[in-house]
């Protein structure tokens, strides 16, 4: 009988009430939405850092990230290889050599990261060759064939079957070159990794570096599902003791700080939102106990104890926080849900989201932790809003109450 | 039997500047089944003396015993119980909870004491019959007028099933019809129910049907009148 006591007191004041419960609205809503966007970028950032850039989990030389020299090598990567396409839940490895180089064509130049590797392999860890605007990925040209990147090929000027010198340090520390002509041109979303990623095949580099036989640096890992991520990477550490093995959170600080990290600014933002929010329910509820300090006094004197009072003020509180609460996020969701299948476009932006690595269409996802958080922190909002106007409540002295007009 | 005993009570206001002596060693004895009237003029400690024997505040020295219970033994929230047991309350403003409807109101007293919601509903519904509301039990108090509002209210102080009710000028704002209904509800309560009932008024109506007329001045008792019952129900007064 308390709580419908305090429901109906909510609606002594219809617009007072339903003011607050449209700020809530509107704020939770925005709340919810803002996290939806946030995680649909990131995770597409991420898919795409995965997929595209960095694969799952990475294997090299203990020395070979920091130092990035040709010297620090993997032996027997095709052995290797076979072994980890044994191990559950991993649906793709390839051989990868990684070298420093400048690239060059008849009008300028550029430093690039040359990547060696087997085409078909890559294919299975990478969908980069999904991205191949122009050409074919590593077809068409029998030697030496090359893939860049668009934003490189425009700024080298140079188009498929153009040539361009690729020049290098090699294993024995000979300053090397090798002519190549572009089979391909692929354009990702992230136009600074266009530009300075170019890929060739893995037997022309592996002669042209002199590196030994079966020897590379970098060997990828690609999994069937993230769940599998700690597992295999485990098994490999095992497995390789004297080798690096990295996931991709390690591997791109950047995508590891977003995965985690982002959170807590989300948390950061829905908490100001609530901040504000319940200094509006303070306010609503304080008015509302000032207005009924005769009728309080009046419950007091023939018997309602403070604690009953108390949770009365609180039901109040605490119920518009929810309804407000849980339409804000109900429709937060229904957007989200909405956005999701659409996708928002910011094509006018493109230039800005892609130069970060972002795709110019978001498709917000639901993060049902932080939904499920959020719902429980506008319960606690309308707690902790609650506690002024109620304590004021119980302070308030019957007999006096019951005099003021 | 005395229901209420005062024994030299006293309540001090401090005042800005000087002691306020608002009820000033008033000795009292209230018989169970009494229909009394507290009369006296504004500030003539009537409000203050009614508070303490109803546990709404407490005597600055002196005792008040509620059938055998010296409320100045209990602590806060045993008080809160114990005028939730034992003592009805009519408020001059009715003070009905303005949200519920005349049933709801009626049965939230009882809600506080922890009685079951059939035992509730039925026993509202009795008594608001007893009163004449037996056709208004879901109207809410703004759809009553300010007699029936103050029906609702002598229904509420009855649910509780107390020993007494304290009504504090439970008839200023009515009009003479609404007060002789009110007052003749009242005392077919008091005659058949045996309910003690304590009422501070300067009504001369109310006055008229009391059975005993304590006259309060200056926080002192200064006249104490019994009369018969038969006197005040009788054809002639």
């Amino acid at each position: 009988m308390i709580i419908h006591v305090a429901w109906r007191n909510i609606w002594r004041n219809p617009t007072r009430s339903l003011v607050v419960i449209l700020a809530m609205v509107v704020g939770m809503f925005a709340g919810i939405f803002m996290v939806s966007f946030a995680k649909g970028m990131m995770k597409e950032r991420l898919n795409r850092g995965i997929e595209t850039e960095v694969s799952h989990i990475q294997i090299h030389h203990p020395k070979f990230r920091e130092a990035d020299e040709l010297k620090y090598q993997i032996k027997d990567v095709f052995q290797k290889i076979k072994d980890i396409e044994q191990i559950e839940g991993v649906n793709g490895v390839s051989p990868r050599i990684v070298i420093q180089a400048m690239v060059a064509s008849a009008e300028t130049g550029s430093g690039v990261k040359l990547i060696g590797t087997d085409p078909d392999r890559e294919k299975t860890v990478s969908n980069l060759y999904t991205y191949i605007k122009k050409g074919k990925w590593f077809e068409g040209i029998s030697r030496n064939p090359v893939v860049i990147g668009q934003k490189l090929a425009d700024k080298l000027s140079v188009h498929v079957r153009s040539k361009i010198v690729l020049t290098f340090q090699d294993d024995e520390g000979n300053i090397t070159s090798g002519a190549f002509r572009i089979a391909g041109i692929y354009q990702t979303v992230n136009t600074s990794f266009d530009e300075t990623h170019v890929y060739v095949r893995f037997d022309d580099l592996d002669q042209l570096a002199a590196l030994p036989q079966g020897a590379a640096q970098e060997i990828a890992v690609h999994l069937s599902s993230q769940k599998y991520l700690n597992q295999v990477k485990n098994k490999l550490s095992d497995m390789y003791p004297n080798l690096e093995v990295l996931t991709w959170k390690k591997l791109n600080p950047e995508f590891g700080y977003i995965n985690d990290v982002y959170d807590y600014y989300l948390y950061v933002f829905i908490i100001i939102i609530l901040l504000a929010l319940g200094f509006g329910i303070v306010n609503t509820i304080l008015m509302a106990v000032l207005e009924r300090v005769k009728e309080l006094g009046m419950l007091m004197a023939i018997g309602m104890k403070k604690g009953r009072i108390f949770r009365m003020i609180m039901w109040e509180s605490v119920m518009m926080s929810i309804i407000g609460g849980t339409l804000g996020v109900g429709i937060g969701l229904l957007v989200t849900i909405w956005t999701n299948h659409t996708g928002i476009s910011f094509d006018s932006y493109k230039t800005g989201f892609e130069a970060l690595g972002y795709g110019t269409t978001v498709h917000p996802i639901i993060d049902w932790g932080i939904t499920i958080n959020v719902m429980v922190l506008v319960f606690v909002t309308g707690i902790v809003a609650a506690v002024y106007p109620a304590l004021k409540a119980l302070k308030l002295n019957p007999a006096e109450a019951l005099r003021t007009e | 039997m005395s229901i209420i005993t005062i024994k030299d009570l006293h309540k001090v206001y401090d005042g800005t500047q000087v002691e306020v002596h608002a009820v000033n060693g008033v000795t009292l004895n209230i018989e169970e089944g009494e229909f009394s009237a507290l009369v006296g003029p504004s500030g003539s400690g009537k409000t203050t003396l009614m508070n303490m024997l109803g546990g709404l505040d407490r005597p600055t020295s002196g005792q008040v015993m509620i059938n055998g219970t010296d409320l100045s033994q209990l602590k806060d929230s045993e008080l809160i119980d114990f005028r939730l047991h034992h003592i009805g309350f009519v408020f001059q403003s009715y003070n009905l909870i303005p949200v519920l409807t005349a049933l709801e109101n009626v049965e939230f007293i009882m809600h506080l004491q922890g009685i079951p919601s059939a035992e509730r509903y039925a026993r509202a519904k009795e008594l608001l019959e007893a009163v004449g509301l037996g056709d208004r039990l879901n109207s809410r108090p703004g759809q009553l007028s300010g007699g029936q509002q103050q029906r609702v209210a002598v229904a509420r102080a009855l649910a509780s099933k107390p020993r007494y009710v304290l009504a504090d000028e439970p008839t200023a704002n009515l009009d003479s019809h609404s007060t002789e209904n009110l007052l003749d509800i009242m005392e077919e309560l008091n005659r058949k129910e045996n309910i003690t009932f304590v009422f501070s008024t300067h009504d001369a109506r109310v006055v008229k049907k009391a059975h005993r007329v304590i006259v309060l001045e200056d926080g002192k008792v200064i006249s104490d009148e019994v009369r018969k019952k038969e006197v005040v129900n009788g054809p002639n007064e």
